[in-house]
């Protein structure tokens, strides 16, 4: 099992989930978050006092799937995500050693 | 076809009705060459009277109602979503306790020390309690309206007065201290500067006092009283902690907007409300509210776009708020040219003093109640002066032919503007001494700053024990 995280421009949430859904995927977890990688964030004027936002809003996915799952996965949200401009976020993925499905204690692949 | 008949029929019923009119006077006869009786023509007289006061009063109730929504939600809001998220119920608390404490002290004794007849400097005590405030008219005070209406129409000035101080000290007061720190400004501040320039008998009274000074609705007596006030009281408490390196943006410029929006409509009863009837003057100051406003939001606008590069909302709005400040005092005294002057003069300058002389002096005058309410009111005072015409308000009176006297420096009394300059300076003066004294009283008896621990937490929690934005529940 892998988890997928991608971290990405919040309007683009919407065709992201679109293309998770087309490429099968049922199960998806989304945070709302702030960073920034090489994109430095923007000043902004208030009474003509400057003040610098270096931390934008983020949306982070979180996705749990089978490894055979991953290249499909990663397509969608690559073709999905990206604008090509600075700021498109990124994608993580790492193994997973266990997933336990709380209502009937299923273990493993079955309780993705 | 339908058009033409009414065209016809319009004048002529008109016609009809003022030969019955004036079958009536008693001058005239009737038709029937019988004369009216003398307690007719009196009864006549007296419908007459009671229709132009149920219109004046009509337009004064509105307008208090009005000037009241100034307060809150309009200053609440417009102050509420420009300081940090933790701040915002501390901040409108402050705006919304003087609609509680201002209004029971003027029933008590407010009233009465500003509109009693005392001395030149403050009223008495003879309306203290509401003693002889009726619903008959007072000649001295709108002599159309009851004077029960006209007490509630001051009070509500009463209230926004010192609720505009509190955009000076935001984020860093005790509740407690503000609340007894603004009561007693009340008494000690507005109060005498309302009955000097407004109450029978006062120094600066444009009929009778010794500096008649044109103070439509409260250039000098609401704002530079209140943005003087501030500037001691940024002053005085010092700056909030981790001003300026931390950043300290406003948490909503939407609530602002709708504050600021409220605000301008509001500033209609304040100004044309000032007039104390329904009548032209009214209608005048209207007008040059609507356009100061404007041209000072374009003011303000166009010196950023000019100075920082964008043309920002929170500007447009600050801009308006500045052209209103300003134009208020001369709103029932010049034309609608001179209002849109002064109202870009207001948006230009009162810019300059937020953008440049703040962050020159380096005081944390934290909503910019100096820089708008202080700059806008002292440069209206002198502007009045400037620019007050006899055509728009015949304050002295008019000549043997029948023209105005001259009031302003446009009209060639330059002796006006000496006028204006001495009542805004007993403005600064006395609220300069009233200011520190109370705050030196009230932060050794209470102390006026909450703990640096409470201030980081925020005024909602520290003060008030609640949270404005609960995203839980």
């Amino acid at each position: 099992m892998l988890k997928i995280e991608a971290v990405i421009q919040p309007a683009k949430l919407d065709t992201v989930k679109a293309a998770l859904l087309d490429a099968g995927i049922e199960g998806i977890t989304i945070l709302e978050a702030r960073g920034h990688g090489r994109q430095k964030g923007h000043t902004e004027f208030y009474r003509g006092r400057e003040y610098t936002v270096d931390l934008l809003p983020k949306v982070k996915l979180e996705i749990v799937v089978n490894d055979n799952l991953k290249d499909k996965v990663v397509e969608a949200i690559l073709s999905a995500a990206r604008t090509g401009h600075i700021g498109d976020g990124k994608i993580f993925i790492s193994r997973v050693e266990e997933a336990i499905r709380i209502r009937n204690d299923e273990r493993g692949e079955n309780a993705l | 076809m339908l058009h033409r008949a009414i065209k016809f029929l319009f004048p002529a019923a008109l016609l009809g009705i003022c030969s019955q009119a004036l079958a009536v006077a008693p001058q005239l006869t009737s038709a029937d060459s019988n004369p009216i009786t003398r307690a007719q023509y009196e009864q006549l007289q007296q419908t007459i009277h009671d229709a132009q006061s149920a219109g004046d009063n009509a337009w004064v109730l509105v307008s208090a109602a009005l000037v009241l929504m100034m307060t809150a939600p309009g200053l609440a809001l417009f102050y509420g979503g420009l300081v940090r998220r933790k701040n915002i119920l501390g901040t409108m608390m402050q705006s919304f306790a003087m609609m509680g404490l201002i209004t029971v002290l003027w029933a008590v004794v407010g009233y009465s020390l500003a509109f009693g007849h005392g001395n030149g400097f403050i009223g008495g005590f003879e309306h203290a309690f509401m003693q002889g405030v009726g619903l008959t008219p007072n000649p001295d005070y709108g002599g159309t309206i009851p004077e029960q209406t006209y007490m509630i129409y001051q009070l509500m000035f009463a209230i926004i007065t010192p609720a505009l101080i509190t955009g000076a000290f935001a984020e860093r007061v005790k509740f407690s201290a503000m609340a007894v720190f603004l009561s007693l400004w009340s008494l000690v501040v507005y109060c005498p500067m309302a009955h000097m320039v407004w109450g029978a008998g006062g120094i600066l009274n444009i009929s009778g006092g010794r500096w008649p000074v044109f103070d439509f609705a409260g250039g000098t007596v609401v704002h530079i009283t209140s943005g003087v006030a501030a500037l001691v009281c940024a002053l005085y408490l010092g700056k909030r902690t981790g001003y300026p390196l931390e950043d300290m943006p406003p948490h909503s410029m939407v609530l602002s907007f709708i504050g600021a929006g409220m605000l301008w409509v509001g500033w209609f009863g304040f100004n044309a409300g000032s007039a104390l009837n329904a009548g032209p003057l009214a209608t005048s100051a209207f007008v040059n509210t609507q356009f100061a406003a404007a041209a000072g939001a374009i003011g303000w606008v166009v010196a950023e776009w000019l100075i920082n590069g964008k043309p920002t909302a929170l500007g447009a709005i600050s801009g308006a708020v500045a052209g209103l400040a300003t134009i208020t005092q001369a709103s029932g005294f010049v034309r609608p040219m001179s209002a849109l002057l002064i109202g870009l003069i207001a948006g230009i300058v009162c810019s300059f003093m937020v953008f440049r002389v703040k962050r020159f002096f380096g005081y944390d005058d934290s909503l910019d109640a100096f820089g708008v309410h202080g700059v806008g009111g002292t440069m209206g005072a002198l502007l009045t002066g400037l620019l007050a015409s006899g055509a728009i308000n015949a304050a002295f009176g008019k000549d043997a032919a029948g023209k105005p006297l001259a009031i302003g420096a446009v009209d060639g009394n330059w002796h006006q503007v000496g006028n204006q300059a001495i009542g805004m300076g007993i403005g600064w003066a006395l609220s300069i001494v009233g200011t520190l004294a109370l705050l030196f009283l009230v932060d050794r008896t209470i102390g006026l700053r909450v703990s640096p621990e409470e201030e980081n937490a925020g005024l909602d929690l520290s003060q008030h024990g609640e949270e404005a934005y609960d995203l839980n529940s």
